[in-house]
């Protein structure tokens, strides 16, 4: 069942000829058939086109290639463009929207052999936490398909979770990689903003945006991470780091490696079962030899409003391309104004209104001091804050989410409530850190959960591994979800 | 909805159904009060952040390259006329 197989362990039999890229590319779309009328992970995907590539990786390894991701199908969120593909950000305001350019990410696949196939489901703009706002329906998670699968790169984690593809990448605006990869027990892993081109990836949130893989484990994620980091020309917020070799940061031994435990993330609402696991975790990575102290993050209970702010304020900005004129569907108006409003309000889903409309208000005439102004003066005090504690540990460990899985419907008539379960995850974006979730157990009712660690800016060798330490030791990222 | 969200809502160009002016507007009054904790917070003299990564003025060579060809770059307009995008008439 090559669909099941993690990077490594497919590159591994493909270099040794037990399998052929076709193969694991005609596994991965039968599963898909199997089991995706279930959990609405894809959007749409091209068979034929995905076994041209796979047919294309074989005949390049018979003739002696070597290259990361060759022959491995990978699945891509549909805010990256994908040359000749559809791109919806699951958003019906883009209509029938075919990609004229690849994405600096999608090239990058390519360049490493990669076959890139299918689009896979998402919140509206990667607005939300649930893939509830879906313009093409919600995904399920597959643990439990009465649950959401978290958001907003929901299809990416279901589609890794599931095994209907060998890896997926997604995009981190607030968390929208690691709170999904926690719900649905894979690996999730938030790059530095600046370590990976955003060209091509639809912009949300300019400042917080980042492209990075939900993967079956942390070595996957580290391989993944080698492939689409890198500078481009392309991208001015892009940084011209060098790219280390993450590999051969996984050396399994985090002895001396200080860990810090945030006091203000003991709050409450935490699930005693994420409390106890996350405890338990981070147990486990002082028993390996880590140092773990408590630390103070004094701005923690601002990071959620600030991020509102900001984040809404840069889409509003973004999301006033999409007006009918360029690209993506129109709704007739007797002038270009009416022509604009009918447009936006036939083609926005219900939170991406909302938050354009947040956006547009904070930045407005007479509030933009009083909101924006102030947001970006918190965010530096939330920056300080990590930059201070970095001082002091290496990493920063927590649960990646609140609770488990909610259920699909809870908590749509409650925004608010919606955003206060992004807690842990968004002061990350603000503060421009990288972040990973790992699989480190499962609540009495059957649903993963997920232990975040964040690390210094640029800090991803240190991250993947302690994240790659703990993988060792147990064996929760081996589990899978019965489905059907 | 309240008078200073409607002004948000026309400068956003989205047109609301009555419906959804109503629920959008008690969510954004809720969303509103919840942000208004910043100001607890003393703000005096801290520079603010527009972006977490120091990088200032990134500049490439102005030269010219390849780019989307005419129709690429027209191919998903919902309405085009002699390589032109075609909006509703602007003066009467």
């Amino acid at each position: 069942m090559p669909h099941t197989l993690t990077i490594s362990q497919l590159t591994d039999k493909l270099a040794q000829g037990e399998l052929s890229s076709r193969e694991a590319t005609q596994s991965c779309l039968d599963r898909i058939d199997a089991v995706d009328g279930q959990l609405n992970a894809f959007l749409s995907h091209d068979p034929e086109d995905a076994l041209a590539q796979a047919d294309a990786a074989d005949a390049a390894r018979t003739g002696g290639k070597s290259k990361p991701l060759l022959g491995v199908p990978i699945a891509m969120k549909d805010v990256i463009a994908v040359n000749g593909h559809p791109l919806n950000c699951a958003s019906k305001i883009l209509g029938d929207f075919n990609s004229p350019y690849d994405a600096t990410v999608t090239e990058k696949l390519r360049e490493a052999g990669a076959v890139v196939f299918g689009r896979v489901n998402m919140d509206e703009f990667a607005m939300g936490s649930s893939t509830e706002n879906s313009a093409f329906g919600p995904a399920r998670n597959p643990w439990d398909s009465d649950c959401i699968p978290g958001g907003s790169s929901g299809g990416s984690a279901v589609a890794v979770a599931a095994d209907e593809c060998i890896a997926s990448l997604g995009s981190d605006t607030g968390g929208s990689i690691r709170q999904p990869a926690a719900l649905c027990g894979c690996v999730g892993l938030k790059p530095t903003y600046g370590r990976v081109s955003r060209y091509g990836l639809v912009a949300f949130a300019s400042s917080l945006d980042q492209v990075g893989p939900l993967t079956k484990d942390v070595r996957d994620a580290a391989t993944m991470l080698g492939v689409i980091a890198g500078e481009d020309k392309r991208d001015s917020t892009n940084v011209p780091e060098p790219v280390p070799d993450y590999i051969a940061a996984l050396t399994g031994d985090v002895k001396g490696l200080k860990i810090g435990l945030p006091k203000e993330y003991q709050v409450d609402g935490i699930d005693p079962e994420v409390k106890s696991a996350t405890e338990a975790a981070v147990a486990e990575l002082e028993k390996q030899g880590a140092e773990v102290k408590e630390i103070s993050l004094p701005h923690t209970q601002y990071a959620i409003a600030t991020y509102y702010i900001i984040a809404t304020a840069e889409a509003s900005a973004n999301l006033a391309r999409f007006e009918g004129v360029r690209y993506g569907a129109r709704v007739d108006g007797a002038s270009p104004e009416k022509m604009n409003r009918a447009t936006r309000g036939a083609g926005f889903g219900e939170e991406v209104k909302r938050r354009i409309i947040l956006g547009t208000y904070v930045l407005s005439s007479g509030y933009y001091d009083a909101y924006y102004l102030r947001a970006q003066k918190v965010r530096t005090l939330i920056r300080q804050d990590f930059l201070n504690a970095f001082k002091e540990v290496d990493l920063i460990a927590s649960p990646t989410t609140p609770t488990p899985a909610f259920k699909i419907g809870e908590k749509v008539d409650d925004p608010l409530q919606m955003y206060l379960s992004d807690i842990f995850t968004i002061s990350c974006n603000l503060a421009g850190l990288c972040g990973i979730s790992i699989p480190c157990g499962f609540s009495v009712s059957g649903l993963p959960l997920g232990l975040q660690l964040l690390g210094k800016p640029f800090g991803e060798p240190d991250l993947l591994r302690a994240a790659h330490a703990y993988e060792q030791a147990t064996d929760w990222h081996t589990k899978r979800p019965e489905i059907g | 909805m309240r008078e200073d969200l409607q002004h948000a809502v026309k400068l956003a160009r989205i047109e609301l159904s009555a419906e959804e002016e109503g629920r959008l507007g008690s969510q954004l009054g809720d969303i509103l009060k919840y942000v208004d904790k910043l100001n607890e917070l003393d703000v005096e003299g801290v520079e603010p952040t527009a972006h977490a990564v120091p990088l200032t003025n990134v500049l490439r060579e102005d030269e010219p390259r390849e780019s989307l060809s005419h129709e690429a770059a027209m191919r998903n307009a919902p309405k085009t006329s002699n390589g032109l995008f075609i909006v509703p008439k602007i003066v009467e």
